[in-house]
């Protein structure tokens, strides 16, 4: 079975659904979209994960002149963020369907084209199609927010899309300019490949400004701290279940992008730039946690702490160590579940008060809704990285790894481990606990919520007893994807890896002299 | 010496250039119809002019294609060499002739040919094709000259057909001044080259510079700015793009339509077959000023079109900024360069002529082209709507429509021509693009706040509030009962080549490819 076949349905699936008469089309998209998630956790099970290689290729060659392959894989790197993907979109789809949309038919093909465009950018293994559903992914989120968001919906996502699209167009360029100059200093066909173009070593100065025009897409898309001017607004207008597949998963392919991309292909410069991005990391979990303490906002809690989660992540990656990167790909898992529960959460409990998603207008919730606590409960724990919780694991590698790149960067950062505790236990106790709120009707958990929750809950858990399962599969190929950044580029231990400059490498540097 | 022997040498001698009739077919037959449409109008049944005329014109145009077509890889030199009908020249008039095709269908009821006249109109447009087709292949200045006047001429009339309307005689006079102006611009740096070198045919030119040393001669370089001037006030290059939105406002729609496809993609085979064949020695002279044209070009455009209200307007300035973009192909100077900007005109005329038989449909309907009376056409009209989408994303370049294709070979042809920085221009153009086409957007999909239900995280759980109203959705054949059938499917079917070619964009590749090694010149 191709992957293709992966990417495609969800699309297609939604086309289906929108045949349906017009009541039926959200439980019909949200039973489809069991489909594509049956087939995703059908990967996840044949896959090999003692091969650090990509899997399950789908190779053509796209546009013959420009030597653009249509390549898929899945890899160590991918496949946990593929079912968590599907995972989120069909849940989301399923909480959807339970409510009232206006032109539900347009609103389902958005969110499946949304569902093709994410899968295709963990899965693309050529730049240019990387890049073409990473800006893809932009355009149902621009529909979802402008006409299903609530308040300044317009403003909001049109600020959205030019924000991403400043990052994402550079990256379009850089990524042209990847292949040609990969292609022209090594005299060599035009190609985009990943693979391809890890042996085609950039010179030194190239690959700065290429790692530079693609930091600047995945920083604004993730985003971190001075690049998140458009977060706020966005987050605030777009519907639950957008934003929770928003923040969820379409956050992590930014993330996936530089372990994947920027780490393998521009080794020298992701060493060169190691402490620009730590301290990007570092600023944005500061100023995210100081953030979700003072918000009124029970939503942009979420939202902030979703910034200083990926800031973390961020700095799992830029450790350039196999623990810190290890760390960041299973935070990014536990991360993507435990965001998209707390948004669920959120819109429950705005729902017992009044439709009011400020702190002000809520507390005493708990008194009446005992099982949503507990929910709301175990997802706060989470989110504070619990010991016991998968975060806590993933928190614990990232700062392992970054304590032995850059130790000073881990002791600040363990503030944001401790600001994360205060953000999330404040959220829960003026939301459940305290006085009742004045236009708070509370109410136990309803149906359509548990279908949300529960999943999310249950995967949770099962993280926490387990968090191998996050773990085992990525062992390798992380290894391989930051090994030559980790050594600034300059050791050879890509076999056929061509090394065009090491003037700039500095011994004293390398993990190896410490 | 005998009688017949005289009488063959004579005729040696009285002969003119010996002409390629085959290669010249696609002129010819649009001479033939031109003439034949023109006769045809002065039939006074209005059958025959509302129906058999336009009837007549489209034929004249698919047989213009067949012979296009027929022509494609068999590059040849005519008439004495004052002409070249090879791949680029015959992918330009494919261009022109699909252009105008488009035109003479969304004109088909509309109030221009009833004015002017249908006879006219349509005459007037294929002569204007013809023109378009004359450029594309000369290879002499003074073709050159002949065939920018043949396409010009017609268009300043065309601009002012709805004679009625005061916009579109403003039009009109604003075109005719100002592309007079670019004309005697444009004459005086042909004479000027001319004179440094002495030679009107552009090989000859091209030798004369390589072989004279008069790389730096002022006489040679005063021409070729006088030159890119003419030809930047055609092709709407900043800062000689004044006239773009005020004569697309103004023009019917479906001649601003064609203006804004087929002219550009006319403009600029001269230009790169003036300055990528006859200059190119001269390259590292010009080329960095026709860069800063183009930045400029870029810059303006994108930041003129942000702020305007009318559709037709903001094309214009969008129609500027693209120009920008085409022109980068020119500056590479190479054959990458040539293609790219071969392909980026064909992108544009798919997206564009969807985005006009919008406009026009739109104006049909409710007599403006503001953006803001656009809202709820997603309601009203949803294949309407979709088709403008698709258009707006793809002249803003997002993947899956052509115009992500387009931006991608013309990057490509920057970078690998030493040109990065250009290419960070227009990627910063691109950026402010998204500006005012997502607006666009916003308006044909997203009504105003309270005015549908909206779904947020707070609906009431449980309780299925009861609809008031149902909510109206798209996919209704309404489009279908609508007066304008033939306009909606126009904006339907170039809709949807952008997403097809969007997302398997080999073919055009590898036409394009075509177009840029015609030039043989070149790397």
């Amino acid at each position: 079975m191709s992957l293709s076949i992966l990417l495609c349905l969800p699309v297609l699936l939604a086309l289906v659904a929108t045949q349906l008469p017009e009541r039926y089309v959200g439980r019909g998209a949200a039973l489809l979209s069991l489909i594509p998630l049956g087939i995703a956790i059908d990967y996840l099970a044949r896959f090999n994960p003692g091969n650090s290689g990509l899997q399950f290729v789908t190779d053509k060659l796209w546009i013959s002149s420009l030597g653009i392959h249509y390549k898929l894989a899945i890899s160590g790197l991918n496949i946990a963020l593929v079912v968590l993907t599907a995972i989120l979109f069909t849940i989301s789809l399923a909480w959807s369907s339970q409510r009232q949309i206006d032109r539900p038919k347009l609103y389902y093909f958005h969110f499946g084209l949304a569902q093709s465009a994410v899968l295709g950018a963990f899965m693309a293994q050529d730049l240019v199609l990387f890049v073409g559903f990473f800006d893809l992914m932009l355009i149902p989120f621009y529909f979802l927010v402008g006409s299903w968001g609530t308040g300044d919906r317009v403003r909001a996502t049109v600020k959205m899309v030019i924000y991403t699209a400043v990052g994402s167009f550079l990256m379009l360029a850089a990524a042209i300019a990847t292949g040609v100059l990969a292609s022209g200093q090594h005299s060599t066909a035009l190609t985009f490949t990943f693979t391809a173009l890890q042996h085609l070593g950039l010179s030194r100065t190239d690959q700065d400004w290429m790692f530079l025009a693609f930091a600047a897409a995945f920083l604004v898309k993730m985003p971190l701290a001075p690049f998140h001017g458009w977060l706020a607004d966005a987050y605030k207008s777009m519907p639950i279940p957008a934003v929770a597949v928003f923040s969820g998963v379409v956050s992590k392919v930014a993330a996936y992008g530089f372990i994947a991309i920027v780490l393998p292909i521009f080794p020298q410069a992701s060493h060169h730039y190691q402490t620009l991005m730590l301290v990007i990391a570092l600023f944005s979990i500061l100023w995210a946690t100081a953030m979700a303490f003072t918000t009124k906002d029970a939503r942009l809690v979420i939202a902030y702490s979703s910034v200083a989660q990926m800031g973390f992540i961020m700095l799992g990656i830029f450790s350039l160590k196999s623990t810190g990167d290890q760390g960041a790909l299973l935070q990014m898992l536990n991360h993507g579940i435990v965001t998209a529960a707390s948004f669920f959460i959120v819109a429950a409990v705005a729902a017992r008060a009044d439709g009011s998603e400020n702190l002000d207008d809520m507390g005493g919730i708990a008194f009446r809704a005992p099982v949503l606590a507990s929910f709301f409960l175990i997802v706060t724990f989470a989110n504070l990285a619990m010991p016991g919780s998968s975060n806590f694991i993933g928190e614990f590698m990232i700062l392992l790894g970054v304590f032995s790149t850059q130790m000073w960067i881990a002791i600040v950062a363990t503030l944001g481990v401790v600001g994360a505790a205060v953000y999330a236990l404040r959220l829960f106790i003026t939301a459940m606990h305290n006085r009742v709120g004045g236009r708070v009707k509370s109410f136990e958990v309803r149906r359509i919520e548990v279908i949300a929750i529960v999943p999310l809950l249950a995967l949770i858990l099962v993280l926490g007893f387990y968090p191998q399962f996050g773990l085992n599969k990525s062992q390798d190929s992380v290894k391989a994807a930051i090994a030559p950044a980790a050594f600034g580029g300059c050791q050879n231990d890509f076999p056929g890896r061509t090394v065009l400059s090491c003037v700039a490498y500095d011994p004293s540097k390398t993990p190896t002299s410490k | 010496m005998n009688l017949a022997q005289i009488a063959a040498i004579t005729q040696h001698h009285l002969k003119g250039p010996y002409i390629n009739w085959a290669a010249l077919s696609p002129t010819v037959v649009l001479t033939v119809g031109a003439i034949a449409v023109l006769l045809l109008g002065l039939l006074s049944s209005p059958m025959v002019r509302e129906r058999l005329v336009p009837s007549a014109a489209l034929l004249t145009l698919l047989g213009a294609i067949g012979a296009e077509i027929s022509r494609f890889n068999h590059p040849a030199t005519i008439v004495h060499g004052a002409m070249r009908v090879d791949d680029l020249a015959i992918l330009i008039d494919l261009i022109c002739a699909v252009s105008a095709i488009a035109t003479v269908i969304l004109a088909w009821r509309s109030a221009a040919p009833r004015e002017a006249g249908h006879g006219e109109f349509h005459a007037l447009l294929l002569f204007s094709v013809m023109g378009m087709a004359i450029l594309a292949s000369a290879q002499d200045i003074i073709v050159l000259f002949v065939g920018l006047e043949l396409l010009s001429i017609p268009l300043y009339i065309l601009c002012a057909s709805e004679y009625r309307r005061e916009g579109s005689l403003e039009s009109g006079l604003k075109y005719l001044i100002i592309g007079s102006v670019g004309s005697a611009t444009l004459v005086y740096g042909l004479a000027m080259i001319y004179g440094a070198t002495g030679q009107t045919g552009f090989t000859g030119i091209g030798n004369a510079i390589a072989s004279n040393n008069i790389l730096t001669d002022p006489l040679l370089l005063g021409g070729i700015a006088l030159t890119a001037v003419g030809f930047a006030f055609k092709a709407s290059v900043a800062p000689f793009h004044q006239w773009t939105p005020d004569v697309y406002e103004g023009a019917p729609t479906p001649v601003t339509a064609f203006m804004a496809t087929a002219t550009k993609a006319a403009a600029f085979a001269i230009f790169l077959r003036f300055f990528d064949v006859a200059l190119i020695s001269d390259q590292n002279k010009w080329a960095p000023l026709l860069a800063a044209l183009a930045a400029i070009t870029i810059i303006v455009g994108n930041v003129g079109a942000l702020g305007q209200t009318s559709l037709k307007r903001m094309l214009g300035f969008s129609g500027v900024a693209q120009a920008g973009y085409m022109l980068s192909g020119v500056i590479v100077g190479t054959q990458l360069g040539v293609s790219a900007t071969v392909l980026y005109l064909g992108v544009y005329l798919a997206m564009n002529i969807a985005a006009f038989a919008v406009i026009q449909a739109h104006q049909i309907e409710t007599g403006d082209d503001r953006i803001a009376g656009l809202r709820g056409l997603g309601k009203r009209s949803p294949a309407l709507a979709a088709s403008l989408t698709v258009a707006m994303l793809g002249l803003a370049g997002i993947p899956g429509t052509v115009g992500f294709v387009g931006k991608f070979q013309l990057i490509h042809a920057l970078v690998d021509g030493g040109y990065g920085w250009l290419a960070i221009v227009l990627v910063v153009g691109a950026m402010i693009s998204l500006g005012y086409y997502l607006r666009v957007v916003a308006a044909v999909w997203m009504s105003p706040a309270g005015e549908h239900a909206e779904i947020s995280g707070v609906p009431a759980p449980g309780d299925v509030l009861p609809v008031a109203l149902a909510p109206i959705a798209g996919g209704s054949p309404e489009a279908d009962q609508l007066p304008y059938t033939e306009i909606v499917f126009v904006a339907v079917l170039f809709a949807t080549l952008c997403v097809v070619f969007g997302i398997l964009p080999s073919p055009l590749f590898h036409l394009a490819a075509h177009a840029g090694a015609a030039f043989s010149g070149l790397f």
